[in-house]
């Protein structure tokens, strides 16, 4: 692989990881406050149909990031309502939400556009623009920093870089700040957490609604940024790579980093090679986008560090009286 | 649940359910109104499409088979209180054991083929359900999860042998070659012929329709009848009272779960050898995880299981005619079938509160 190519592949990975880690910080926040999220696909795929549609009806992109977020984040209220409040089987609320999603967004856009379940495509302000970082060009021509930095760093979508500065918000807001801390003692031991007079129900709502604007960022720039529009299944299995990433990161956000772009050059490398000469073994192009979801089961399963999910993930609370 | 025990039993596997799906079909029929078509139209044109000939009951059934199929291996995992998410990757397997005991062994007759090709789809399928079923019961891997990521290695896998191993040369599309016609399993039709009813020859609802309706029975019989099923049921009542009675948790999740993925498995019979005779990449189609939604309506008893197929492929084939004749996209059966899921499933005690109420009220007054 020449640097040219090396530079495009690592251009890409980063516009890949991008939902991606969206996506993987959002579960990781309703997870650590005891609420499984198996829906983030779905929220993205509303998300990636809303923000497009917007965006091409009124021409502003941004207006459709705005709506994304905000039917994302409804999409979560109702998986809020039923693993929150009416203490239903979280799972199979994510469930429902990824399917609700995956018909909802075809019968809407074909009635909407009819253009067989697709929006039109997105030009101009539409689209997300790309942000050239201060003095990339300056830099171009200099060995070394010039690929890197002009080649590979600069020339993305503002989300892009929004995403990357997540990682140590989220960090900071979970193990620095009161919020965070109690976020993730509802997720350990929400027991204690009611008996210190601080509502679980609150804070998980909270953290369900985070992970609504989260997926909508996510979805959003998938059918603005990374594409030109929304078409049918978009996030094809994104949101499953990304609770993959979350379960491989062990639910800590600067691993979630790290375990996004290894999905995400996966994936750029499937996207640019069929078959992949590894030191003289052909490696398939499905062997490829099969690794994300190999390594998490071997994760899973405990054979190199086992990855344990918060303590009480997946059960309602249910307040003593 | 605390509302449980205030519900009579005949309400609970009636009421409960009926309710959710009435919900569910009253929030479908406001999306098609909202999209400017008629719901009563849409209505009579799925029951006319799905049940007015018996071209439409042959498609029904069809789908059906499918999802007898899929709900059982949903309602058995259940029954043990594991949700086997995986019942699409163990089907596409159990397509490539289908597709492989065809067309690598010549069968003398079809009789022989379809018992190798249950036997080859249920393994396969079993073998991928296994796989989960050991991380959990010695490892402690959540079984939603590991059965997710299974299934997206299964669509690889399958994809990387249609196109590296099983496809003829000069072929372009990923798909096996077709199975020999000798096998070809008998439809329908001629079954009822033999017998002097007329049937519409064009549905590919085959003899695995009589495999699914003895699988309902022999799930029956297995859970309510055997000891394995008690152990089975007393496992998912309560896993600390199982283990106290003598009853392995690790033995009955490996065993629950290989059963789960061959029920899985089975449909490829359908699917595969019924319908398309060759192995194609999105064989599934889906199936794998309306088998969750057959699964919570028919509360995980194979007679619900069995009704709710029924509804199911009323759903599927009702919303082929829908797309045909109307501008609603097929995908509206997508909406619905999560709205079950929705309301059976996730909000169950959003409607099974009331209920209660409403007996409550009335065992008082």
């Amino acid at each position: 692989m020449d640097v040219g190519t090396l530079v495009q592949v690592l251009d890409s990975t980063l516009r890949l990881a991008t939902p991606l880690l969206f996506a993987c910080l959002a579960g990781l926040i309703s997870e650590r406050a005891g609420v499984f999220d198996i829906g983030l696909e779905g929220k993205m795929l509303v998300a990636a149909f809303m923000a497009a549609s917007i965006a091409f009806v009124t021409g502003n992109v941004w207006l459709g990031v705005l709506s994304a977020i905000a039917v994302s984040v409804a999409m979560s209220l109702v998986h809020g309502v039923a693993a929150i409040t009416f203490r239903g089987n979280q799972l199979i609320s994510g469930v429902a939400i990824n399917f609700l999603a995956a018909g909802i967004t075809v019968v809407i856009a074909q009635n909407w556009f009819r253009q067989g379940g697709r929006t039109p495509s997105l030009t101009g302000d539409a689209r997300m623009g790309r942000i050239d970082l201060p003095f990339a060009e300056a830099v171009r021509d200099v060995p070394v920093l010039g690929p890197i930095y002009h080649g590979i760093l600069s020339g993305h979508a503002l989300l892009v870089y929004v995403a990357f500065l997540c990682v140590p918000l989220t960090w900071y807001m979970l193990t620095r700040t009161r919020f965070g801390l109690r976020l993730r003692a509802v997720g350990e031991n929400p027991a204690a957490v009611d008996t210190a007079g601080v509502s679980v129900i609150g804070l998980r709502f909270a953290a369900v609604a985070i992970c609504g604007v989260l997926c909508g960022l996510a979805g959003a720039y998938l059918s603005t940024g990374l594409s030109a529009g929304f078409v049918k299944d978009m996030t094809a299995g994104r949101g499953f790579i990304a609770l993959a990433a979350m379960i491989f990161a062990k639910w800590r956000p600067w691993h979630a980093l790290g375990a996004v772009l290894l999905f995400g050059l996966l994936e750029a490398l499937a996207n640019r090679f069929q078959n992949i000469d590894f030191f003289g073994l052909a490696v398939p192009v499905q062997a490829m986008q099969a690794l994300p979801y190999i390594l998490t089961v071997v994760i899973l399963a405990g054979f190199v560090g086992k990855a344990i999910p918060p303590r009480a993930g997946g059960t309602a609370y249910v307040k003593e009286h | 649940m605390s509302a449980k025990g205030r519900i009579p039993n005949w309400a609970d596997v009636t009421l409960v359910p009926l309710t959710s799906v009435l919900l569910a079909f009253i929030l479908s029929a406001i999306l098609i109104w909202a999209i400017g078509e008629s719901p009563w139209e849409a209505v009579k044109l799925m029951v006319d499409g799905a049940f007015g000939s018996s071209y439409g009951w042959g498609y029904t059934l069809f789908y059906a088979t499918n999802f007898m199929f899929t709900g059982l291996a949903v309602a058995v995992a259940f029954q043990a209180r594991l949700f086997n998410i995986g019942g699409e990757g163990q089907a596409l397997l159990g397509g490539l054991g289908v597709a492989l005991v065809c067309l690598y062994i010549p069968w003398p007759h079809w009789s022989l083929a379809l018992l190798a090709a249950c036997a080859g789809a249920a393994a396969f399928g079993a073998l991928w359900a296994l796989i989960p079923g050991y991380l959990q019961a010695r490892r402690g891997s959540h079984i939603v999860i590991t059965t997710i990521m299974f299934n997206f290695i299964a669509a690889s896998l399958l994809g990387y042998v249609l196109v590296n191993v099983l496809r003829p040369q000069g072929s372009q599309d990923p798909s096996s070659p077709r199975f020999p016609s000798e096998i070809a399993l008998p439809k329908l039709h001629e079954m009822l012929a033999l017998v002097g009813i007329p049937f519409s020859r064009v549905p590919p609802v085959n003899i695995s329709l009589l495999i699914a309706i003895a699988m309902c029975f022999a799930v029956w019989f297995l859970l309510w009848r055997t000891r394995l099923g008690y152990q089975i049921r007393a496992f998912g009542e309560s896993e600390p009272a199982a283990q106290y009675a003598g009853i392995s948790p690790a033995r009955i999740t490996v065993v629950v779960m290989l059963i789960s993925g061959a029920l899985a498995g089975l449909m490829a019979v359908n699917s595969v050898m019924g319908e398309q005779q060759r192995l194609v990449l999105n064989a599934v189609e889906g199936a794998g995880f309306i088998g969750i939604a057959v699964a919570l309506m028919g509360r995980n008893h194979p007679l619900g299981v069995a009704l709710a197929a029924i509804l199911f492929g009323f759903l599927y084939q009702g919303g082929a005619e829908l797309a045909l004749w109307t501008s609603i996209p097929r995908e509206l059966i997508v909406v619905i079938q999560a709205l079950v899921i929705l309301f059976t499933g996730a909000l169950d005690n959003m409607v099974r509160i009331p209920i209660a109420r409403m007996f409550a009220r009335r065992g008082a007054g």
